[in-house]
């Protein structure tokens, strides 16, 4: 008797029906994350149902005008972002990828040296941006004497962006197994053929992902440019790395700041513009990451 | 003699390192290693950028005014350089912000590690991506113009001035509930699942598991979660300068405007100031010890995720 009641014993330690408790703190902790998303969803909402009477040709065919918000555009913190963007591809990409291939690859882990760099980076990607843009004010706007340009602008916001493109980059090296290592160099490969021809292409997908969602940082920055006297209302489009120039994120900044109900309005609709061209990064980067990420 | 017979055992004969240098391979390493060494470099510019003008401006101000007394007004005439305005402005944004941010982030951090299914998870933590890349001039307008009116209507007790610290420490709590979420989500997934179905086997339910197991476990990746984003809050500029404003006022209630380090810096910084004027040289001296803190922050931080790292790897 005592016998065949041990068996019904053991199906009572399977749960009958969650008790209450466990309940409301999945609910309180679903409800969280709802608050941030639903936070977010409201901010876009309100952004696109402000700026919608703006949202016209005229945003991105016109320039900035002090006088006329109604006729006032974007075009040249438009075009600005774009030169500030090609530069930082141009610059910080290249360098963060070699840097990354080097810490993963070659960097003897042991020693101090590697290690400083290591802590350093991780460091500087928390540095606050507004002290990026004390950087570029007092070494290379004043020290280098490249002035209030497209360039020390470029140079800042590389700079501000490098530890991010490491960090990334490093984590998509780091995902390829060893063994794709040790065959090549077992069939006679040298150190760098092994990179080049085995290691990066297998981590091309996680590289780009983290390198685009650097840049959208980039795009987003405004705090060091603040610094580095870009102004808010440039009438004419840059004409090379040497013009001065405004970004787009600055450009709102600088709506924000006018008294009149009509630069919010602007505000909105070139924040929708940001926000588009964000977003659309971000897809792309998604897209990358599930489409091409193997599972070694 | 017993030299030969051991060459004889390898086979050939001949070592197995290379037998001639290659010029080619040492040089890439050169270059690789320059490219590192540019994060390196990028610190020593800061620190120099920064260690010129400060040094002159302690010339000028002693420490004892910069840290003893209680009014900020270096622009004014006559300046006056008391640092804790804007060292309390900071602390009471990051200190609402963290208010916020804390519970939401390891909320949703704990939902998604120990909660959500793998289809779930590959919805939402995308959508918390674009929540961490929203630019700040984005959340500093969505204070000035919607947040702020909104608490105004809904708590006129408060009588919030229109630049207010509660309304920016909101957003900036809201900027960084991503990092905190993200951060302590990878080392509650980092915790091994034998400690989980451990718990299981003793009768711990699903909610004692994640808070009397997995959380202890992940606790110092957590910390460190929460330490990068109180750095990242205390730098935050563009939501402060918007929605805060940048007039130092010596006081605590969130309610009036105020100024932080950061947003000192941008609105010193975008004026006109002349280079060597005492002005120019206070930017850099906030922006020295802005940068002492968040690095002080950022290196706690990262020496606490190697530490964890360490234990379960």
């Amino acid at each position: 008797m005592a016998l065949l009641s041990t068996p019904r014993s053991a199906v009572q330690l399977a749960s009958k029906g969650r008790p209450l408790k466990e309940h409301l703190f999945r609910v309180a902790l679903l409800s969280s994350l709802a608050i941030a998303l639903g936070f977010l969803a409201a901010l876009i909402f309100y952004v696109v149902q402000e700026g919608w009477p703006r949202l016209d040709s005229m945003l991105w065919e016109n320039q900035p005008s002090i006088r006329r918000p109604e006729t006032s555009g974007i075009q040249s913190s438009i075009l600005g972002t774009l030169w500030i963007i090609g530069l930082t591809i141009l610059m910080a990409l290249p360098t963060g990828i070699l840097a990354a291939i080097y810490l993963e690859e070659y960097a003897d882990k042991t020693k101090w040296y590697n290690r400083l760099i290591d802590l350093n980076i991780s460091n500087l990607a928390a540095v606050p941006s507004i002290v990026y843009g004390i950087l570029g004010l007092g070494i290379i706007a004043r020290w280098m004497s490249f002035g209030f340009t497209i360039m020390t602008g470029a140079i800042t916001i590389s700079l501000l962006v490098l530890p991010i493109v490491i960090i990334s980059a490093r984590e998509a090296i780091k995902a390829v197994p060893p063994s794709i290592r040790e065959g090549s160099l077992a069939l006679g490969a040298t150190e760098w053929q092994t990179i080049w021809r085995q290691v990066l292409p297998a981590s091309v997908p996680g590289i780009a992902t983290g390198s685009i969602l650097a840049l959208s940082r980039a795009i987003g920055e405004a705090a060091p440019f603040l610094m580095l006297g870009a102004a808010t209302f440039i009438r004419f489009n840059p004409e090379g790395v040497w013009s001065s120039f405004s970004v787009l994120p600055l450009q709102i900044y600088g709506f924000i700041t006018r008294p009149q109900a009509e630069y919010a309005v602007l505000a909105a609709a070139a924040i929708v513009i940001l926000l588009g061209i964000l977003l659309l990064m971000n897809s792309v980067a998604i897209w990358l990451r599930n489409r091409y990420q193997k599972r070694w | 003699m017993a030299a030969q017979h051991r060459a004889t055992a390898t086979g050939t004969g001949r070592s197995l390192a290379r037998s001639r240098p290659r010029y080619g391979e040492a040089a890439i390493k050169v270059v690789l290693m320059l490219a590192a060494l540019v994060s390196v470099a990028t610190t020593l510019a800061i620190v120099a950028a920064l260690a010129e003008p400060t040094i002159e401006f302690f010339a000028t101000v002693s420490i004892a005014e910069f840290f003893g007394s209680t009014t900020w007004g270096p622009l004014f005439n006559p300046p006056s350089f008391g640092v804790w305005p804007i060292i309390v402005g900071t602390l009471e944004v990051t200190v609402i912000a963290m208010i916020v941010a804390v519970p939401l982030g390891l909320a949703s951090a704990i939902y998604l590690s120990e909660y959500a299914t793998p289809r779930v998870r590959k919805i939402f933590k995308p959508v918390l991506e674009v929540l961490a890349g929203v630019p700040t001039v984005v959340f500093g307008f969505f204070a000035l113009v919607f947040v702020t009116p909104l608490l105004q209507q809904i708590f006129p007790f408060l009588n919030l001035e229109p630049r207010n610290a509660l309304s920016a420490g909101l957003l900036v709590g809201i900027m960084i509930i991503p990092i905190i979420a993200s951060m302590a989500e990878d080392s509650m997934a980092a915790v091994p699942n034998g400690l989980r179905e451990g718990s299981y086997a003793l009768g711990a339910s699903k909610m004692l598991t994640s808070v009397r197991v997995v959380v202890p476990a992940a606790f110092s990746g957590i910390v460190a979660a929460v330490i990068l984003a109180f750095s990242r809050a205390a730098g935050e500029t563009m939501i402060v300068v918007l929605a805060a404003g940048a007039k130092p006022v010596f006081t605590v209630n969130p309610a009036n405007e105020m100024a932080t380090m950061a947003s000192f810096i941008a609105s010193a910084g975008s004026g006109d100031l002349p280079v060597g004027s005492i002005g120019y040289k206070t930017i850099f001296a906030v922006g020295a010890l802005l940068f002492i803190l968040t690095f002080a922050m950022n290196w706690i931080s990262a020496r606490l995720v190697q530490k964890y790292r360490e234990v379960y790897d």
